[in-house]
């Protein structure tokens, strides 16, 4: 028997795929999420719009609350640490979680070096804008991509335009001679033999789902249609004012993403999505996306 | 001979691949959604995902109602598929067809860290180990009178057949090796 393999890490990621992964805070959420059909849950202390608000330093949630999180549901438990920070995956994996997310929404502990994800049996989803940051974030380990979006948002604009540059990077790629991947690769920033591999598969090696800033399911069916996987809902549930039934239309719209009739009814009378910001309001500083790149 | 993929969540694509390089040109492969796609079906693959999810899924819109009003449509569950296809779940209160005289524990391994890959005999397919991919993987914990147990890890039933269906704990759509969906297409599936 062989554990930790990159066949059964990037495994758990296909069997994720088509799904939309919530946010929770407490095993009432979680209950709430797992009801309402989503396929896995992040485990955290607040939602990326509260981390936002509140400031100060963001790191790995108390593991307690994770235990009650993992207690309460039946469906994978993914939770986040700190850029860079393998103590806490250490902690993390230790601990049972079934994915970790190595994510730009908690304050970086690294500014130069990621985690070395092929050391660990857990597997790991990293965030991208762009295909080379995603092919090294693959290159270091990484069995799942989501684009990064703005997280706690609220706002759909930073996630299209990271899914357009990645799917437009590939889409690129895929029309080159063999002798301009070379090239590419350099351009990238990425190594050559993934930039081949994607190339060659016209998509991502592993699954790629999309992220911060989804809160309608308008939004999920824009972002699979651009080419996600998947769906990340960070703040956007339990910001809402009705979070079961927005979760439930946000689970069935992941779905039924092209079907536009079914869509005008899993959208009706949802109650008032999360407010959200203009990220042009933001400046750099309060910009997550730029962490870790 | 016509074989859907049920595409409601889970790992759709690679079991329509897998199932292509099966059928060899000699039947199609097609991605359902809709209830009203299952009537013309000769087979039904139900992939790996998320089993409440996808329980969840086929009842909103009616496709277990359709699934359960063709008692002829043969089905080949793959871990998630596997627990949908279950007449017992024992460690979880969740939808199930109950089309095979099976009881299953879910996540029975252990969380994602215990997933692992693993080389199964099953005499059916013949010599050849099979090389097998168990992600947070169902076990079958009972088989009933017409069930036949074809492969087991240490002693866990991981793969049994029942007729027209067959339950599967592992992921065949993951590897290259398509001898299991040509099982299902050939021996199982076949009129």
């Amino acid at each position: 028997m062989k554990k930790g393999s990159i066949k059964v890490k990037r495994g758990l990621a296909q069997m994720l795929k088509g799904g939309v992964i919530m946010d929770v805070t407490n095993a009432e959420q979680a209950g709430i999420a797992e009801d309402a059909g989503a396929v896995a849950v992040m485990a955290l202390e607040k939602v990326p719009a509260d981390i936002r608000a509140a400031g100060g330093v963001a790191r790995m949630a108390d593991p307690a609350k994770i235990q009650e999180i993992m207690d309460a549901v039946s469906i994978p438990v993914m939770a986040k640490v700190r850029i860079g920070h393998f103590a806490e995956a250490q902690i993390l994996e230790a601990l049972g979680v079934d994915f970790i997310d190595e994510s730009e929404v908690l304050t970086p502990a690294d500014e130069q070096n990621h985690i070395d994800k092929h050391k660990f049996k857990v597997p790991f989803v990293c965030g991208a804008r762009n295909l080379g940051e995603a092919l090294r974030r693959i290159a270091e380990g990484a069995a799942m991509i989501r684009t990064k979006g703005e997280a706690g948002s609220g706002n759909i604009v930073e996630a299209v335009r990271h899914m357009r540059l990645v799917m437009g990077e590939i889409r690129r790629l895929k029309g080159m001679r063999e002798d301009e991947l070379y090239y590419a690769a350099k351009e990238l920033q990425a190594p050559l033999e993934l930039v081949r591999e994607t190339a060659k598969l016209g998509r991502l090696p592993v699954v790629n789902f999309a992220a911060g800033g989804i809160a309608t399911p308008a939004d999920a069916s824009l972002m699979m249609q651009l080419g996600a996987d998947g769906i990340f809902v960070g703040s956007g549930i339990f910001k809402s004012s009705d979070p079961e039934a927005r979760a439930k239309a946000i689970v069935e719209a992941t779905t039924h993403y092209d079907d536009f009739e079914l869509l005008a009814e899993i959208s009706k009378g949802i109650g008032e999505p999360m407010k959200g910001i203009d990220v042009r309001q933001l400046s750099e500083k309060e910009l997550l996306q730029v962490r870790g790149v | 001979m016509k074989v859907g993929v049920l595409a409601l969540q889970g790992d759709v694509a690679e079991h329509i691949a897998a199932m292509k390089r099966a059928v060899r040109g000699k039947g199609n492969v097609i991605a359902v959604k809709k209830p009203e796609q299952v009537g013309g079906l000769d087979a039904l693959v139900i992939p790996g995902g998320e089993s409440t999810t996808i329980g969840k899924l086929m009842q909103k819109y009616g496709i277990d109602k359709a699934v359960l009003a063709k008692p002829e449509l043969a089905i080949f569950g793959t871990c998630a598929g596997a627990i949908l296809l279950a007449k017992e779940i024992e460690n979880y209160e969740q939808f199930s067809l109950k089309l095979m005289d099976i009881s299953v524990a879910r996540n029975a391994f252990g969380r994602q860290r215990e997933s692992f890959e693993a080389e199964l005999r099953i005499p059916q397919l013949g010599e050849k180990p099979f090389h097998a991919v168990f992600i947070r993987a169902p076990v079958i914990t009972r088989a009933g009178g017409g069930v036949e147990v074809l492969a087991r890890v240490n002693d866990a039933i991981v793969l049994a057949r029942q007729g027209r269906y067959l339950a599967c704990a592992f992921h065949p759509e993951l590897t290259r090796d398509s001898r299991l969906h040509r099982y299902f297409i050939e021996e199982v599936a076949a009129p």
